[in-house]
């Protein structure tokens, strides 16, 4: 027992490849055996990682340590570790990942067994992207990411998906490939500074780099992370890739791989360069606001569902950069509790939109009206998780909000108000959009009898899309109604991150505004 | 010339009596003649084990030929591409009906030639080993006597093989005159000792000696010859072309710069610097315009070309190292998909467009994923053993904490992201797109083992890779 909980992690990270061997040993004829091995690893590893989730004790030291040197020569080594930032990730990770799977089995009817291996390998490079303690590692994972993607995108994927497809490849490989020099440059630092070779990521941020140095380092790292959040203007491939992934790609897409980018701009690149981190924070606070205003009224226009909730993606995100960039406790914890937020939500959004498009074959708003009458639990679902989509007190999309925003009026007030804005505009768009699609006269098309013949055209949720929902939505609730078990388990970390962030930057002129913002997160705390 | 002379060459001497014994088989034997390919696989396996079998460390004919990790290293590499190739040809020259023993007696004088390159000390044997290398293959380049292609890559070949030939040789010739000698060695004591006759004349030399590796590893713009000699040769023989000699090349380069000209570094890294950032960009853009897959991979082995300069280029102990892993990696990659595309060619050089691609998953999932495979480990994507090498390279070159490599490494990256796009795109068209007959593709099984030892390499020693490391490690010491 001892042996399984010191490996608790790696277990965790490489299950699903495992998994994913078994169904290759499969023929593809088995699709059924094939599907159900999926789903039962992926909620072994669920229910593995709530074994963490238990035993995580808060505090801001990194748990569940392992190291084991990989190719020492070059100072490199496998070493995973979490501490509460990457806890809730990794949780929000292994319960996304069985969800999508079991939505993937009405999604994905051609070439199953290619698309459960794809997902599930995905799971174990996601899982180590937000567990990696040394940045080769880091990157290995990160880069991992790519194919199995690439892969879904691009094989199951709509009309478009060879464009979208390599779009995704491409913009993504060009902010990787610069961290991957800035990676170099650190290990080369690390080497002259403490005359050995490490890749290990608590001893690089012992480093003390030189503010051109820091310079070089936090923009081909912030780019990469930018490239990922989305933020405004890096965010193109964004739509093209949700519009054309699969619903399940979408999903996993929205709920976890966008979040690389908040993990990363708090792991990598607050702790790492600090100083550079503060003069670059109002070019980045900026692009962020910039983004919330703009994903919004994109999304505002848009006749395509997804291609709506996609650049809602965008919005949602830009609130996640703001509050880490404010850089208050508030406003941090708030951005990492809005990525879990905008995970279940915008990934319940995908999950609801692809199930009406199963049935329809249309994601055009313009096709509907009236569908409440028709599907009605299917309407009422919808309308929580667009509830908790905007932001209403109780669900789970308030809590994050909420707290960036009263973080940022401290350090970022002018930015904090036009976030609120945003608010404003996510509500319009999206109550707008349950407006078109679901109240109204019902549009002529969709009523009627199906195309077997028998029953409605458009029956209501089958018990396969409750299994779907109904966690999602306990999800968002508990997140909205109590969410002190998991605050509890960011703050130390939070707290530790934020000030040695500014007693880092302090030396080089801080002035008395700063020092109130520190004395008042210790009051917090 | 004593006893442990000859043991020391005794690989050499097993792989030429294979081959000899090959040319009388070719004369007494009736068709069909598949002992050939396995008379030469037990030549190679003859030579491995005899290679394992010698001392170690030393100088031998009189200081002319070194053995240490550095050449074992690399026979290893050699050798294992000999029956790469060997292993390819099979089915291929059978798909043709030109299954003669000339093939593989050629292609075991070729390997001798690379064999004596890595472990050429000095430049007359370097320049041997250059030419027993290089006459085979114009011929293998051309083995196709009825096809106008195969004829005419080969005559482009001898032709401005026999020029680059002649700078090598000038610049040995001219080396003599300033230094006084051959050896690696004396080279160099020459050269830090100022006992040379004229600096001048050194530089000129040594210029001319890098036009000649220049060519033979396919540097821009020395490269104009090697997409169309990939493209007309035999498949077979272009996964042979594009690795081995490329090995050979680059190694010797790598041993003569490092051995003989480290002090003279300030006088010519511009140069390579450029030769570098030129060949990289020329090779990653052009292969983007390419739809017939051998030149696809004639422009991104260009390409690769371009990321080893880096190495040659900062030659020090850890780019060595990053080398000499880039080396056994990028020979297995490409043979592998060389492979490929030879299997999967028609009689008369059909299905070699990328469209002939379409759907190939479906008619043929074992060479799909292993072509992709291959094309993932090219373009560098982790966790595969390609990505590594690009690590250990790039991170070599910006440890150096020079900002001029710095740059070439961000040239080098920017590089990588094009080659992404035509590394996918067989991709896109073997997983994504519809085939235009379903029928399943027969392949012959001779083949196989060379894609095992594909995976094992690419993936087993991109996550495992202490083993190659380690041996490459020591590979690089031995130059140290």
């Amino acid at each position: 027992m001892d042996w399984l909980a010191q490996h608790l992690l790696t277990l965790i990270i490489f299950l699903p490849t495992v998994g994913a061997g078994v169904i290759l040993l499969l023929r593809e004829a088995q699709r059924g055996l094939i599907r159900r091995v999926a789903l039962g690893t992926s909620l072994v590893t669920f229910v593995l990682s709530y074994f963490i989730f238990k035993g995580f004790e808060a505090g801001d030291a990194f748990q569940y340590v392992e190291q084991v040197p990989w190719i020492p020569n070059f100072g490199i080594s496998y070493q995973v570790g979490i501490d509460g930032i990457s806890l809730l990730l990794v949780m929000l990770t292994t319960f996304i990942t069985p969800i999508t799977i079991l939505s993937a089995f009405n999604a994905v009817r051609q070439r199953v067994k290619g698309f459960m291996v794809a997902l599930l390998v995905m799971e174990t490079a996601m899982l180590g992207v937000f567990a990696a303690l040394d940045i080769f590692l880091f990157y290995i994972f990160w880069e991992a990411m790519l194919i199995p993607m690439y892969f879904i995108i691009g094989v199951w994927g709509g009309e478009n998906r060879l464009y979208a497809s390599i779009k995704f490849v491409l913009f993504t490989m060009l902010g990787s490939l610069l961290m991957l020099v800035a990676i170099f440059a650190l290990y080369s630092q690390g080497n002259a500074q403490l005359e050995y070779y490490t890749t290990s990521y608590l001893e690089l941020t012992t480093l003390k780099l030189s503010p051109m140095t820091q310079t070089w380092m936090f923009l081909a790292f912030a780019l990469s992370f930018a490239i990922k959040v989305p933020l405004f203007p890096f965010h193109t491939w964004l739509p093209d890739a949700h519009v054309e992934a699969p619903t399940p790609g979408s999903v996993i897409l929205a709920a976890i791989l966008l979040k690389m980018g908040g993990y990363g701009f708090l792991r990598y690149c607050l702790p790492l360069f600090p100083e550079a981190a503060v003069r670059f924070t109002p070019l980045i606070v900026v692009l962020a606001v910039v983004g919330i205003i703009y994903g919004a009224l994109m999304a505002m226009v848009q006749p395509d569902m997804k291609k709506l909730v996609a650049y809602s993606s965008v919005s949602h995100l830009g609130f996640v950069v703001l509050g880490i960039f404010a850089l208050s406790l508030q406003s941090v914890s708030g951005g990492i509790i809005q990525m879990v937020n905008h995970g279940l939500s915008t990934g319940a959004l995908f999950l609801l939109v692809g199930m009406i498009y199963e049935r329809t074959h249309t994601r055009q708003i313009a096709d509907y009206g009236g569908l409440a009458g028709l599907m009605p639990r299917y309407a009422a679902v919808f309308l929580i998780v667009t509830l908790a989509s905007i932001g209403l007190p109780g669900l789970n999309g308030f809590v994050g909000e909420f707290l960036i925003i009263v973080g940022s009026f401290n350090t970022q007030p002018v930015a904090a108000i036009v976030a609120v804005v945003g608010v404003i505009l996510s509500a319009i768009y999206l109550l707008w959009l349950v407006h078109r699609v679901f109240f109204g006269q019902p549009a002529v098309a969709l009523s009627g009898i199906g195309e077997t013949g028998k029953g409605p055209k458009l029956p209501d949720l089958t018990s396969r899309e409750w299994a779907v929902m109904l966690p999602v939505l306990g999800m968002v609730i508990i997140l909205g109604v109590y969410p002190q078990p998991f605050l509890k388990r960011i703050e130390p970390s939070v707290t530790t991150l934020v000030n040695t962030y500014w007693q880092a930057t302090a030396p080089a002129g801080i002035d008395q505004a700063d020092v109130e913002i520190i004395d008042e997160n210790k009051g917090n705390k | 010339m004593s006893w442990s002379d000859l043991n020391s060459t005794l690989p050499e001497l097993a792989l030429a009596v294979t081959a000899l014994i090959l040319l009388i088989l070719e004369v007494v034997k009736e068709p069909p003649r598949a002992q050939f390919a396995w008379t030469a696989l037990g030549g190679i396996a003859l030579a491995l084990v005899l290679e394992f079998a010698l001392p170690i460390e030393g100088q031998f004919y009189n200081g002319m030929i070194a053995l240490d990790h550095f050449s074992r290293f690399l026979n290893v590499i050699f050798m294992i591409t000999a029956a790469g190739a060997v292993l390819i040809a099979v089915p291929y020259l059978r798909k043709s009906l030109e299954e003669r023993g000339e093939y593989y007696a050629l292609l075991l004088f070729a390997t001798i030639g690379m064999m004596f390159m890595a472990k050429a000390h000095d430049l007359t044997i370097l320049f041997l080993g250059l030419e027993l290398l290089s006459i085979p293959l114009y011929i293998l380049v051309g083995f196709y006597r009825h096809r106008v292609r195969s004829n005419e890559a080969s005559l482009k070949y001898l032709l401005l093989g026999a020029f680059s030939t002649g700078f090598f040789l000038f610049g040995i010739a001219l080396l003599y005159g300033s230094t006084g000698a051959t050896h690696y060695d004396a080279i160099r004591q020459a050269i830090v000792s100022d006992g040379q006759l004229s600096p001048a004349m050194t530089l000129a030399g040594f210029g001319l000696l890098l036009v000649g590796f220049a060519f033979k590893v396919a540097l821009v713009p020395f490269h104009m010859y090697a997409p169309d000699v990939y493209e007309g040769a035999p498949t077979a023989i272009t996964a042979f072309l594009s690795t081995g000699p490329k090995v050979a090349g680059f190694a010797a380069f790598l041993k003569v710069i490092i051995t003989s000209f480290a002090v003279t570094t300030q006088h010519w890294w511009g140069i390579v610097w450029v030769l570098a950032a030129l060949t990289m960009t020329v090779g990653n853009v052009t292969a983007i315009r390419q739809d017939n897959l051998k030149r696809m991979l004639a422009f991104s082995s260009v390409a690769h070309a371009g990321y080893l300069a880096v190495a040659v280029l900062v030659g020090t102990y850890d780019s060595a190292f990053g080398m000499m892993f880039y080396l056994a990696v990028y020979a297995v990659t490409t043979l592998g998909a060389f492979g490929v595309v030879a299997l999967i060619e028609g009689e008369e050089e059909t299905s070699l467009e990328i469209d002939g691609y379409r759907g190939l998953a479906r008619r043929s999932p074992f060479l799909a994923a292993i072509f992709t495979l291959a094309m993932v480990s090219l373009a560098g994507f982790p966790p595969t053993a390609g990505f590594l090498g690009k690590y250990f390279v790039f991170s070599a070159a910006v440890d150096t904490g020079n900002t001029w490599n710095i740059w070439l490494v961000v040239i080098a990256i920017l590089n990588s992201l094009i080659s992404v796009y035509y590394y996918l795109r067989p991709v896109v068209a073997m997983y994504m797109q519809e085939p235009a007959d379903e029928t399943p593709l027969p392949m012959s099984r001779v083949a196989v083992p060379v894609f095992l030892v594909l995976v094992l390499i690419v993936l087993g020693f991109g996550i495992f890779p202490m083993m190659l490391v380690k041996s490459g490690v020591a590979a690089a010491g031995s130059l140290f």
